[in-house]
């Protein structure tokens, strides 16, 4: 992807007002277009936009359902961040998810009598392993082999969905569900010494903090250590980074590490904080909720910054939880969110092309200036 | 239990369902092929087979003819590629980012549509099988060659033709040229927006004609996320195929065969478990990927949009 650095170049240097306003009028865009799909369906938008907007925000309850929707799209829109700013396209959130939450389940089930204090740390640290080690294959492949990163991060989230089944049907299937004859693919529950402590007498659970704290370490690697400076230095120009002497192929490895880590850990914190067990439906987005993806949605929409990941995560953490709402109340179903978000997407990356225009016309323009300064006033 | 596997009616099973089952692979990957050697990639080919698959089933559902369906699954996908085409060549998207929101908008608006309109699992008389005659009653070939649906001897027929156009016309060195050397083609008055242009389209139509190959043609049936990562496999299976047709059947039938293996594995209650069958096709992929001397031959102004007068 040698196009990638000149692109996100040009989203660095471009006006901060635009920043905030591309993304907002994707949202209007990809709003008005549901409106249309919804009337053509015969529902009134109106009715439907206010049962999503009650459903995310309308109770303490329903916020912390935002909140807690949001938390793994945080922490995997923050590693994507990293990913993408060392020059990394990271389409594996999905397997890295997986394997991360794979990891917590596996110790957890392994170890059902150590106590809290032991066992939360070690579930979290193990996911964030996990997710390190299935980034990592696709951060070496694309630095020693130069291996398309796309394609890797694809094919090992299959293998982490043909894992997670294998798992689930077999080793770490419920003894509960074997004795009972019913080979429903998941596992025991977790013992609660492994739950996530709840944050208020909802169901927000410490994840939530912890991704906030994520995100802002992410920004002070990214932006106040000589590590973060390299690391988008190679994703700016990896043929400037090397003449300037850093390891190119080193900081983009570290870079998918770090991406891969944090996706893990939002597998691992979705386990102990939410699900308390392991599932599978055979398919990916079973148990991920395609966050892998949806992850890379709010990445984007926070400029791909890991500060602007927060609101943005939680925009989407609220587009989830209210088109649920939306489908209880009018009858929607809620995968029209998901092709909305897709349309988002597309709406994001093809406006990117004004941006680019017009920051290229201001270095003309302020080119022209610095130009017509130099020369002597026509007589 | 394993020589259970071995008798030759079982692998007669497993030969006929692997070259039934590589159809929706190989009408994917020829279009993603042909995309990206004139340098476009799309990674929403999932989201176009979902629709492609949806508008098939929905209109043979309504009708009760395949060939509406076809036509109708024909028509989405030449919209969504025509899309594709503003997004990637005009637009100058980044392709590995637009490329997943294709995919995500057809995963959701093919299962919203489908709880719309359906709201449950129905099948439908899609595309039988037709027996060619006398090579179909050959004994043993003609039951496992000759007895398929028009849509998976079409599939295999594509290959030779795909082969044809890349190698033997002037359209296929101007696609090659749009992905090898897009300045140099451009400077002998090839327009290569008009290339890619066509390219995506048309790989967008081959996108959705394998999606609706399962709906009305393999399995018959439609829901939600019919596809379950196929259309992800064909961009792999582009790369497995170093970027040849021929290459992109072999990958196909690879797949499609230890599929249909591990089909026949749980239909025999065979206790192997078949989730690393199916890994193995994806580790393959990688370790295919990472050979050095397999590499050099990827376009190479794949993803790179065209823009004059960068060189």
């Amino acid at each position: 992807m040698a196009g990638i650095g000149e692109r996100l170049r040009s989203r660095i240097l471009s006006p901060s007002w635009l920043a905030i306003l591309t993304p907002l009028a994707a949202v209007a865009a990809a709003l008005a277009v549901g409106a249309l799909m919804l009337t053509l369906l015969g529902v009134s938008p109106a009715a439907a936009y206010a049962a999503m907007f009650d459903g995310a925000l309308g109770s303490v309850n329903s916020l912390a359902d935002t909140l807690v929707k949001a938390t793994p799209l945080l922490l995997v829109a923050v590693g994507i961040c990293i990913a993408f700013r060392g020059g990394m396209l990271n389409i594996g959130g999905e397997g890295q998810l997986i394997l991360g939450a794979l990891a917590a389940t596996t110790v957890i089930l392994a170890l059902p009598d150590l106590p809290s204090w032991a066992l939360i740390p070690l579930g979290l640290v193990l996911g964030f392993a996990a997710g390190a080690l299935w980034g990592a294959v696709p951060g070496v492949l694309k630095a020693r082999l130069q291996v398309n990163e796309i394609l890797t991060t694809i094919m090992m989230n299959a293998i982490a969905v043909q894992m997670l089944n294998y798992l689930l049907r077999g080793p770490l299937m419920d003894p509960a569900q074997v004795q009972a004859g019913s080979f429903i693919p998941q596992t025991a529950r977790f013992t609660s010494a492994a739950d996530l402590p709840r944050l208020v007498p909802t169901r927000l659970h410490a994840g939530f903090l912890l991704a906030i704290v994520v995100a802002v370490l992410a920004w002070i690697l990214l932006w106040r250590t000589t590590i973060g400076f390299r690391i988008r230095a190679v994703g700016l120009n990896p043929f400037a980074s090397r003449r300037a002497g850093i390891r190119v192929s080193r900081y983009g490895v570290l870079a998918m590490i770090l991406s891969g880590a944090l996706c893990g850990l939002a597998g691992a914190v979705q386990v102990m904080g939410v699900n308390h067990r392991m599932f599978t439906d055979g398919s990916s987005a079973g148990f991920t909720g395609s966050a892998g993806f949806n992850g890379i949605v709010a990445a984007l929409f926070g400029q791909l910054h890991p500060l602007g990941a927060i609101p943005a995560s939680i925009f989407f953490g609220g587009l989830i939880v209210g088109a649920n709402a939306m489908q209880r109340a009018v009858q929607i179903p809620s995968a029209m969110i998901t092709a909305l978000n897709g349309l988002l997407v597309i709406f994001v990356v093809s406006s990117d092309i004004w941006r680019r225009r017009l920051v290229q016309r201001q270095q003309k323009a302020e080119a022209a200036k610095a130009l017509a300064g130099a020369e002597p006033a026509p007589t | 239990m394993i020589q259970d596997l071995l008798t030759p009616a079982v692998l007669l099973g497993v030969a006929y369902s692997g070259i039934r089952l590589a159809t929706p692979y190989l009408y994917a990957t020829l279009g993603e092929t042909i995309g990206q050697l004139s340098g476009v990639l799309n990674l929403g080919v999932e989201g176009m087979m979902l629709m492609g698959a949806y508008a098939g089933f929905y209109l043979t559902f309504r009708t009760g003819n395949p060939w509406i369906g076809l036509l109708a699954a024909v028509i989405v996908g030449a919209l969504l590629g025509l899309a594709n085409a503003v997004i990637t060549v005009t637009l100058k998207a980044e392709q590995g980012i637009s490329g997943i929101g294709m995919f995500l908008f057809g995963l959701g608006m093919s299962e919203l549509l489908f709880r719309m309109s359906l709201g449950s699992v129905e099948t439908v008389r899609g595309f039988a099988a037709l027996r060619i005659p006398w090579l179909g009653n050959l004994p043993v070939i003609g039951d496992l060659f000759f007895n398929h649906s028009l849509l998976v001897y079409a599939a295999y027929l594509l290959v030779p033709v795909v082969w044809f156009i890349l190698n033997r016309t002037t359209w296929g060195v101007r696609i090659k040229a749009a992905g090898q050397n897009p300045a140099a083609a451009d400077a002998l008055g090839v327009s290569i927006a008009r290339v890619r242009y066509v390219t995506v389209t048309l790989g967008g139509v081959l996108a959705s004609i394998a999606g609706a190959s399962l709906s009305i043609a393999l399995l018959n049936v439609f829901q939600q996320n019919l596809t379950s990562g196929m259309g992800f496999i064909a961009v792999a299976l582009v790369y497995f195929g170093g970027w040849s047709p021929w290459g992109a059947l072999a990958g196909s039938l690879l797949f499609s065969t230890v599929n249909a293996l591990q089909n026949w594995i749980q239909v025999l209650g065979i206790p192997i478990a078949p989730d690393f069958a199916l890994m193995l096709p994806y580790v393959l992929t990688i370790l295919m990927l990472a050979i050095p001397f397999r590499k050099a031959r990827q376009p190479a102004a794949l993803t790179k949009p065209f823009e004059r007068g960068e060189g």
